[in-house]
């Protein structure tokens, strides 16, 4: 039964939580990668919640830690990388402590993931429609009635002629089209949470906003929550309930996505901000904040952004380069990583 | 699919009429023909240059070279390979049991090579820096730098003069193991490294990732997901090596006393045997032709993206 209903995504009815329900909890999350150079810490003790239903974008740098951390959370680190600490609770699930076979249902039938290079993402030798049908028919669907669904799927997400296409290959598909694949392959199964690690930037722009809207769209369709990687805060105005802003590997600062854009606290978004004066247009790319993000293999003590940091300089807050800052409350709802704002947690 | 075949069979038309010019033009260029050498000695020189000439006649040897191959590619085309001046009956109906011989043994070293070949090489791949892999490296260099005469005779040696576990010369189906073993390990070597290579490759792409992130499990996604992919470079491989076993399978055959036509091959270049050593070039030749040509086509089914381009 439960089968058949994930076989019908236009039904829209959604059997999830109630919105609001905490979905993810991430705590002290630690990622590093053995290099030639040493210890490349990519996550370094990230914090982060997710609620039923919501869309959280995850901003910052190319380079800042983003697609290490979207891995992680599903445990998709392969060697030179580890994860070395820290917690992820999915649904109050301990996802570290899971066995192989759990872990394998957590991926896919609980959270989906979206990739930035669709076409690469698409296995080149198997047909469309068997890249799609495979989750369900290792979900118990027959071969027939999977093709059957996974022609429903690419229907959904607009893919043009889809009983055509899902006999097509990959490379016969132009990237906008990939993408719309790969949505529908990540959403296959129903997942409670969408992660979606810049999903259009390897797009031409003419159908980047078409993918931003079908991701929404498809999202509130079955109830999912999305964690949407990007690097345009044009997006992030348009889709986010709620923001996380990374720097050098870890949260510098997050908050719903009004208070953040209304008053950000940390130095480091406030830099963002200004950079991209016209929010609400899509294409506002973050400009680079002079300077650039310090060797991931080389980590100075104090704050990561302090030598880039102006605000430093104005207070004269001489611990920035000695201590690293813990979180702080930061405006009504939000946290964020500075010393600055030691007095107002005071 | 259809048009690819056709094209490519078009395209081994001329290969084979090369194939057969070179096979003809051998007698040419080795200084006495087969007739001669069959009579030199043997009689008194007038007699001899009499019994020379008739027969020379008989088998136009005394006809220009091209009127000589025109005349052999017809009767080629209708299946006369030509008389065995030796055993003194039809080529034909000796090669044809000699050539079963050698697919079945090339056959049984194939099957040998892939199992042993792409079983390691996927294990390796999967286990990377194990013991397992380390070990068939190694073993897979001593393979690859093994002529195959010395590894069949150390076979000998060691499963029938040491261990006894058959006669030195076997009869019946037990024929069949050792021949088969030096050839299909020996090329099982070059084969494993290759599969590694290839799945290690493959493992590493982004299509691996994204199936491991949908929840596709490890067996899957070694059997289903990444090894047709290796494949498409395995499969090249394997046409080669098919024409070593082929090659393989002169010095093997003749080591194991296996009735083939690599065995037969020897002979009939030791016998001065002409149509016979010709018609054992021409079905090599056109054997690995066909296996080659089997190869393409098995790739262009394999990889969706081979119909484009052709
Ligand atoms: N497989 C890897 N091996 C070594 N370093 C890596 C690997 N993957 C990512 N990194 C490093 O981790 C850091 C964060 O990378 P990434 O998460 O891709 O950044 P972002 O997605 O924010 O642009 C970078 O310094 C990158 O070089
Ligand atoms: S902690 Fe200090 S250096 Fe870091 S962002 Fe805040 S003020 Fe700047
Ligand atoms: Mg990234």
């Amino acid at each position: 039964m439960s089968s058949t209903l994930r076989a019908d995504p236009v039904t829209t009815a959604s059997d999830g939580p109630a919105s609001g329900e905490q979905l993810l909890a991430v705590r002290g999350l630690r990622t590093s990668f053995k290099t030639s150079r040493g210890e490349l810490k990519a996550v370094d003790g990230v914090d982060l919640d997710v609620a039923a239903g919501e869309v959280l974008c995850l901003v910052g740098e190319s380079g800042s830690g983003k697609s290490v951390l979207a891995l992680s959370l599903l445990r998709l680190i392969e060697p030179p990388g580890s994860i070395l600490g820290g917690e992820v609770r999915f649904e109050g699930r301990d996802v570290g402590a899971m066995p192989r076979r759990a872990l394998r249902r957590l991926r896919g039938r609980d959270i989906g993931i979206v990739f930035q290079q669709p076409q690469g993402c698409l296995n080149p030798v198997r047909r469309i429609g068997w890249q799609v049908a495979e989750p369900l028919m290792r979900d118990g669907l027959g071969r027939a009635k999977a093709w059957d669904a996974a022609v429903e799927l690419l229907r959904a997400v607009g893919l043009p002629a889809p009983a055509d296409k899902a006999s097509a290959y990959p490379h016969q598909l132009s990237g906008g089209q990939a993408q719309r694949v790969m949505i529908a392959v990540a959403l296959a199964l129903r997942p409670r949470l969408l992660i979606a690690d810049e999903p259009t930037t390897a797009l031409d722009v003419t159908v980047q906003a078409q993918i931003l809207d079908l991701l929404r769209e498809r999202c509130r369709a079955i109830g999912a929550a999305m964690i949407l990687v990007t690097h345009d805060l044009g997006v992030v105005a348009k889709l986010a309930d709620r923001v996380a802003v990374m720097y050098a590997g870890r949260i510098v600062e997050q908050g719903p996505v009004a208070d953040l854009f209304a008053a950000p606290r940390h130095p480091y978004t406030r830099g963002l901000l200004r950079a991209a004066p016209r929010l609400g247009e899509i294409g506002e790319r973050l400009t680079d904040i002079p300077g650039g993000i310090p060797d991931l293999a080389r980590m100075p003590p104090g704050c990561a952004f302090a030598p880039r940091c102006d605000t430093r300089r104005a207070l004269g807050l001489d611990r920035c380069l000695d201590e690293a800052p813990p979180v702080f409350a930061a405006g009504p709802a939000g946290r964020a990583r500075c010393w600055a704002l030691a007095g107002d947690a005071a | 699919m259809a048009r690819y075949v056709l094209r490519r069979l078009l395209l081994a038309v001329p290969v084979v009429v090369g194939i057969m010019l070179i096979t003809f033009l051998i007698k040419a260029v080795i200084p006495t023909d087969a007739v001669t050498a069959q009579f030199q000695g043997q009689m008194s020189e007038a007699d001899a240059a009499q019994a020379i000439a008739a027969l020379r006649a008989k088998y136009h040897l005394d006809l220009p070279w091209y009127r000589q191959f025109v005349l052999y590619v017809e009767s080629l085309l209708h299946g006369d390979l030509g008389e065995s001046i030796r055993l003194r009956r039809p080529v034909s109906s000796e090669i044809g049991f000699r050539y079963l011989n050698t697919l079945m043994l090339t056959g049984a070293a194939l099957s040998i090579a892939l199992v042993v070949g792409m079983g390691t090489g996927i294990l390796a791949a999967v286990r990377r820096n194990s013991w397992l892999d380390v070990t068939a490296t190694t073993v897979g260099l001593f393979g690859t730098s093994m002529p195959a005469f010395f590894f069949g005779l150390l076979l000998i040696l060691v499963v029938s003069v040491w261990l006894r576990w058959l006669p030195v010369v076997p009869r019946g189906p037990a024929a069949i193991v050792l021949p088969a073993l030096a050839l299909g390990l020996i090329e099982a070597a070059p084969l494993s490294r290759v599969t590694r290579t290839a799945m290690i490759d493959v493992l590493r792409r982004d299509y691996i990732r994204a199936a491991r992130a949908r929840g596709t499990g490890e067996i899957a996604l070694v059997l289903r997901h990444a090894l047709p992919n290796a494949l498409l470079v395995v499969l090249t491989v394997i046409g080669l090596q098919i024409g070593n076993l082929l090659g393989g399978a002169f010095i093997v055959e003749t080591i194991f006393s296996w009735h083939g036509i690599g065995e037969l091959a020897v002979e009939a270049i030791g016998w001065r045997d002409f149509a016979l050593t010709q018609a054992v070039i021409l079905v090599s030749a056109g054997t690995y032709l066909a296996v080659n040509l089997v190869a393409d086509i098995l790739y262009a089914w394999v990889d969706p993206r081979v119909e484009l381009a052709a």
